[in-house]
């Protein structure tokens, strides 16, 4: 039986954890996901999962000791934010490349310099090139739901992929919210066991892993990985549902919010679109702005034809950024932006940096996003590259 | 009892094919495969692992692997984290049951993957306990990146990038001594082996694997390349490096230190002997670099008195 | 050249088989070749010990030949043989009988 309970959103990853029972798990600390780990060692040492908990000496050294884990057969989970991640970066694209479909909670915050210990997503939409799928959540409940769907589409023989599921540091990770987890029957009959094909450890079968390739076999393994994370749409989509069979909660790619006969729709990614629905709610009754938002669950595969056809008929499409890609704005626009070219009648498109180490979200700036958009609609058209900063005192 | 009988062990099945691409004379496939046939012994099986470099590029060209044992290349500052999460993982799945073998774990690397880049990830691993054994061939420069100097490059040796001229005679530093940062872990076993001793080399591995928790091995192991040696002399040059006490071979089990050799006053040769037989050395013996000759000596006989004084301390009960 | 494997015909990942650089020939390397004496040789295994190429072939502890299609002749085990039984040879004066003797075959 399902229950309801009340986690931050750190918890809630953890208990998903706890529920996957991973042969390993290699962590290191660092701020806003060290909580989480505070809860898995808990787990760990009251012998609630079988878990070898490595703690090691850092970052580098937590993806290098999942990888040499998931090599040789085990199913391996490990959590990290910001710098950790960056420390990461070398083996980030090793796992993926090596095949890992390790799991991995990122809760999101700012990079240095100036070093602060916040919201934002420029860590793992750094990473958005390094072969992990990446989910988003936009509460705990998804945050909870994402980590567990993440093992089966990793793991799923034709995806074979590691998985980032990332979370809001702080907003979701320290928050205490209601949300409702699976018994563990059901979670771990959902879960299924791990194998993998060849094992580090099938010492009778001995195979070596991570070659040197160069020209004439580099590419080849690069189109094997390509074509993983294509046919990763599929199960994303397929465990989505089956998640949504045994739990009420079906999840897809996307999540489009009053989108059906919205004008102004908002497109984001996080705890920000949770404001970002109710802001159009509002907007709605008190402006009469036919706002809509449009929630990015799944930003590696991007959903591209996906994005395209729900926002087919928006008359001015604006995108949440929290993080930033110098010189070129923020990376949902510009990826939005593409999605949406070579259609006819491209909207006006405005891009909205916010948020950036931590800075508040509220409601009112949120609406006045919308108001901003509106605007836009009245005059039918915007400069090439919009590009607005919320809440930036300049 | 596992052997370190040669004429034992050369009937053993190969577990390092021939048709890698090692430069000839190259020390390091010497190491790895007498390595792996020593710890493959009774009902054991050896897991690898192995830091970027000259013996992971030479050994793993894809399609091609000359290991006929498990092998994992990961990166080059991780061979150790990585052997740590197979080792994890093997203890995992073995406390399920879901495993039923002995496997030894063995990770290797350079002397820059270890003295340099993976100090940090084989420090973790010692201390946090794995087992397993880290087993570092030291070829005193980084080889596979085209022969640069890393902090086992001793003092005097060319390198391309700390070079002879007019101003500067190769490197300017001493060599840290890796072997005595890893024994202050307190780990189990740690030990200095040299090839032209093969028997002593053998059964040290065989004692590392063999003993629970980590364990760390430093091979000497000469490059003709980088040395500007002949292929040939590999195996002298050990022998040499071991006479002049320039690489003493010693085992510190539990803490305690033993030196497995010491060179008769006969066998002793001077530092001049070795600098003399390797072409990275050549520069010394100008005479504005002569002097440079006398501390390299002078360092040597410090290091070796110490080193017999810890172990007086080590052996006195 | 060996035809070279397509995209799907390559194992996911970056697994390969185990121990097939034995396919390759490294033996054109060779500038010296070992030629062993087969009556001195006293089966010590110290140049089975100490061959980097893995090309000392040993049948029940005796050495019953070189591997010429690994050996990159680097001469270790001629220097480091104790009864001085191998001869490093140019490649070019080695006979072709030489070459046979050193062909796996029993030596009583």
């Amino acid at each position: 039986m399902a229950e309801r309970v009340a986690k931050t959103g750190n918890d809630a990853a953890a208990y998903a954890l706890r529920q996957i029972n991973p042969d390993v798990v290699a962590a290191y600390p660092i701020t806003p996901q060290t909580e989480l780990m505070h809860k898995f060692a808990e787990y760990v040492a009251d012998g609630d999962v079988d878990t070898e908990f490595v703690q090691v000496e850092s970052e580098h050294s937590a993806m290098s000791a999942v990888v040499g884990a998931s090599l040789s057969g085990a199913r391996c989970c490990t959590a990290t934010s910001s710098a950790g991640l960056a420390l990461m970066w070398e083996i980030l694209f090793v796992a993926a490349g090596n095949r890992c479909p390790i799991v991995m909670p990122v809760v999101n915050r700012a990079l240095s310099a100036p070093i602060n210990i916040h919201c934002d997503h420029s860590d793992s939409m750094g990473a958005r090139d390094s072969g992990w799928i990446q989910l988003y959540a936009e509460n705990s409940q998804e945050a909870y739901d994402n980590v567990l769907q993440a093992i089966r589409i990793g793991e799923h023989p034709d995806v074979m992929l590691p998985v980032m599921a990332a979370l809001d540091g702080f907003i979701l990770s320290h928050t205490i919210e209601a949300l409702e987890i699976n018994d563990d029957e059901t979670a771990q009959d959902f879960l299924g066991d791990f194998k993998r094909d060849y094992s580090l450890l099938d010492v009778d079968n001995p195979y070596t892993f991570g070659p040197l390739a160069l020209q004439n076999y580099y590419f080849e393994y690069k189109k094997q990985q390509i074509d993983a994370m294509e046919a990763a749409r599929d199960v994303i989509v397929d465990v989505g549902k089956e998640y949504g069979e045994l739990t009420g909660r079906t999840y897809g790619m996307l999540e489009p919010y009053r989108c059906d006969d919205a004008e102004v729709i908002l497109v984001g990614l996080g705890s920000t679109t949770g404001t970002a629905k109710e802001a159009a709610d509002q907007v709605r009754e008190e402006d009469g702005i036919a706002a809509g938002v449009l929630k990015v669950r799944c930003f590696r595969p991007f959903p591209a034809r996906e994005i395209a056809e729900a926002l087919g008929d928006a008359a001015v499409v604006g995108t949440l950024d929290r993080a930033v890609s110098f010189g070129l704005g923020g990376p949902l626009f510009h990826e939005v932006r593409s999605s949406l070219s070579g259609r006819d009648n491209c909207a006006p498109m405005v891009d909205f940096i916010y948020g950036l180490g931590g800075r508040d979200m509220p409601l009112n700036s949120v609406k006045d996003v919308f108001r901003q958009l509106a605007d836009v609609q009245k005059k039918g058209k915007t400069e090439a590259d919009d590009i607005r900063y919320v809440g930036l005192r300049e | 009892m596992p052997t370190t009988n040669l004429k034992e062990l050369s009937n053993m099945p190969e577990l390092l094919s021939g048709g890698h691409a090692a430069c000839p004379g190259c020390a390091g496939p010497i190491a790895l495969r007498q390595a792996l046939h020593a710890a493959q012994q009774d009902d054991a099986y050896v897991v690898t692992t192995s830091s970027t470099g000259c013996m992971e590029v030479v050994t793993s060209i894809y399609p091609n692997s000359a290991w006929n044992v498990p092998f994992v290349h990961s990166a080059f500052e991780n061979s150790a984290s990585t052997a740590a999460g197979a080792e994890a993982a093997y203890q995992s799945l073995k406390r399920q049951g879901k495993l039923d073998k002995d496997i030894k774990f063995i990770a290797f690397g350079g002397d820059g993957g270890t003295y340099d880049i993976g100090l940090q990830a084989l420090s973790g691993a010692l201390e946090r306990g794995h087992n397993f054994t880290y087993i570092c061939y030291d070829n005193e420069a980084y080889m596979n990146t085209g022969i640069q100097r890393s902090g086992a490059t001793p003092k005097g040796a060319f390198t391309n990038t700390a070079q002879a001229g007019k101003v500067l005679a190769g490197k300017n530093q001493v060599k840290k001594d890796l072997t005595a940062i890893c024994a202050a872990h307190g780990i189990p076993y740690v030990a200095q082996a040299s090839l032209h001793r093969m028997r002593d080399y053998i059964k040290k591995v065989q004692r590392a694997v063999n003993t629970e928790g980590p364990c760390f091995i430093n091979v000497l192991s000469p490059c003709p390349r980088g040395w500007r040696c002949k292929p040939e002399d590999t195996i002298r040059l050990c022998e040499l490096s071991v006479n002049t006490r320039l690489w003493p071979v010693f085992e510190i089990v539990d803490g305690r230190l033993k030196i497995d050799y010491k060179p008769s006053e006969k066998k002793q040769r001077p530092m001049r002997d070795w600098l003399k037989s390797q072409g990275r050395f050549k520069h010394l013996f100008s005479p504005k670099n002569e002097h440079l000759i006398e501390e390299i000596q002078a360092d040597v006989d410090k290091r070796w008195e110490n080193l017999l004084r810890r172990e007086r301390c080590d052996q006195e009960d | 050249m060996s035809k070279l494997m397509k995209k799907d015909e390559m194992m996911m990942g970056t697994a390969t088989e185990a121990g097939s650089t034995s396919q390759l020939n490294t033996g054109s390397w060779r500038t010296y070749a070992p030629l062993t004496d087969y009556d001195k040789c006293v089966n010590c295994m110290m140049c089975w010990a100490y061959c980097p190429d893995s090309s000392i072939v040993v049948e029940d502890s005796k050495k019953v030949g070189v591997d010429y299609q690994h050996c990159k002749g680097c001469g270790i085990c001629a220097v480091e043989c104790p009864v001085n039984c191998i001869e490093m040879k140019l490649e070019s004066d080695v006979t072709d009988e030489e070459r046979d003797n050193e062909k796996p075959q029993p030596r009583d």
